[in-house]
């Protein structure tokens, strides 16, 4: 971890993902849940569901309204779909991370790289193993947050995942503002710069 | 006496208001639309409404029929949703929409891809080319700060609770409501990623024609565009016509213009071999 990571409270739980693994967890209203790129470039695909109701979940959309801007920055508010603050990045040591891009799948690797790549992981199988034990499905997959991801939008529109701008050891927190469901893909894709072209480990730190 | 005292009497005061115009109705039957596009037969046609300011439609529409939606008055703001009428677990996914085209501006040729790398609907005809697929819907919280409230029994609906309506009449509830496209009012994204919207206003008749790739399940709401800075709920009706058509033929110039959205195409021709 950087030296310029802002202290923490007490950690109350601490564990590694491991590359290409899913992650679910509660983090309750006040709590923050720090994500370290322990290795570097590794996306981190990252939905919330309120805890009390999970038909109301994180929004990109509503998020990118609200704040007017397509990057999660530091300051950012991570807002519900029905516009309430879920979370607030109160501290990242990267410059921006992205919510445009979504979560690889299967079915869409099958139109980015051919029918070879149907059969590979992808972070919506991560999605729906984590969630499948909670009740929830296919339904519940939002356009989601790519923690340490880099999706830059040139003035044509052109977009796509490139080359990362994080590095081992940078991280993101997020501070709780309600009782939220993270749930998380550490993302395997092999196929874009996305994880460096090398699913690795990240941490997942919270504290209060 | 009233007009309503006795049922007989009621019966007739209700079967007097038949045949009443209201700017915001539907055409039934279909075939009896007007202004239509040149080259489309009335008996073609499936499905002619006009949806209110602030109002909202579902329907479902058949692999190849084409949809129209058509801005009247130069201020018509419509969200859209798409489900796979079968299976409708399989709807719009903008992420992938915007990603496998390599580009988040949509427009004449793009394609409205499903989180099942199918195709489900392609833009064959686009007059306007601003539309916004970042900002998604208006919520009952962005319109009580701007309008007072959003509530679907008031003045100033708002999208989400539009769509919740729509997406109801098929059996589907509040998990459905997925992130959505606007059209018409455009969103263009700034060097730093500001989101950049252009309200208008814009001259009246634009339109946007859509291909059914599959069998889909449209609903359509028709409120101002959440990142409208206008303080009154500013908004005007929109046309929705379908009308029946071939399903895209294996020489489609869409179908072949890119090698993602022919792996879509290719996955849809799948699914339907059966």
């Amino acid at each position: 971890m950087t030296v310029s990571a802002p202290s923490l409270g007490t950690v109350v739980h601490d564990e590694v993902v491991a590359a290409r693994a899913p992650w679910l967890h509660t983090v309750k209203a006040g709590q923050t849940l720090r994500i370290v790129d322990l290795e570097g470039n590794q996306a981190v695909d990252f939905l919330a569901y309120s805890a009390a109701d999970d038909a109301e979940r994180y929004s990109a959309q509503d998020t990118i309204a609200a704040q007017g801007n397509v990057f999660l920055r530091q300051g950012s508010v991570l807002l519900s779909n029905e516009g309430a603050p879920m979370m607030t990045v109160t501290a990242t040591a990267v410059a921006y991370h992205d919510t445009i891009g979504g979560a690889c799948s299967c079915e869409s690797n099958t139109l980015r790289y051919g029918h070879h790549t149907k059969a590979q992981h992808a972070c919506v199988e991560n999605f729906l193993t984590a969630n499948a034990r909670h009740g929830r499905g296919k339904r519940d997959m939002v356009s989601n947050v790519n923690w340490f991801m880099n999706v830059p939008v040139e003035a044509d529109g052109a977009l796509g995942i490139v080359d990362g701008i994080s590095a081992p050891g940078l991280y993101v927190d997020l501070r709780a503002e309600m009782d939220v469901v993270v749930v998380v893909s550490n993302c395997p894709q092999i196929n874009n710069p996305c994880n460096g072209f090398n699913p690795t480990p990240v941490r997942m730190i919270v504290s209060e | 006496m009233s007009d309503t005292a006795n049922p007989y009497a009621a019966q007739a005061h209700a079967r007097a208001q038949a045949g009443t115009r209201a700017e915001a109705m539907p055409t039934v039957p279909a075939t009896d639309a007007v202004d239509l596009p040149q080259a489309v037969a009335a008996a073609d046609v499936v499905w002619d409404e006009t949806i209110a300011p602030g109002g909202y439609a579902s329907r479902q529409i058949a692999r190849g029929i084409r949809l129209r939606l058509t801005d009247l008055a130069g201020d018509a703001s419509p969200s859209l949703l798409l489900f796979n009428a079968e299976r409708p677990v399989e709807r719009l996914n903008i992420a992938d929409t915007l990603k496998v085209q390599w580009n988040g501006y949509l427009g004449q040729g793009r394609l409205l891809l499903s989180d099942m790398g199918r195709v489900l609907a392609s833009l064959v005809e686009d007059t306007a080319g601003t539309h916004d697929a970042f900002c998604g819907a208006s919520n009952q919280a962005s319109n009580a700060r701007k309008y007072g409230d959003g509530f679907n029994h008031g003045a100033c609906p708002n999208a989400r609770d539009r769509f919740s309506l729509g997406v109801a009449k098929f059996g589907l509830g509040r998990k459905d409501i997925h992130p959505c496209l606007n059209l018409f009012k455009d969103v263009r994204i700034a060097q730093g990623g500001e989101t950049v919207i252009d309200i208008g206003p814009y001259p009246p008749g634009r339109f946007v024609t859509l291909r059914a790739e599959m069998d889909l399940i449209a609903v359509v709401a028709n409120c101002p565009h959440v990142l409208d800075p206008r303080p009154a709920y500013a908004v005007t009706p929109l046309r929705a016509t379908a009308w029946r058509g071939p399903v895209t033929p294996g020489a489609d110039p869409i179908r072949n213009a890119t090698p993602e959205g022919l792996r879509a195409f290719l996955n849809v021709e799948d699914y339907y071999r059966r």
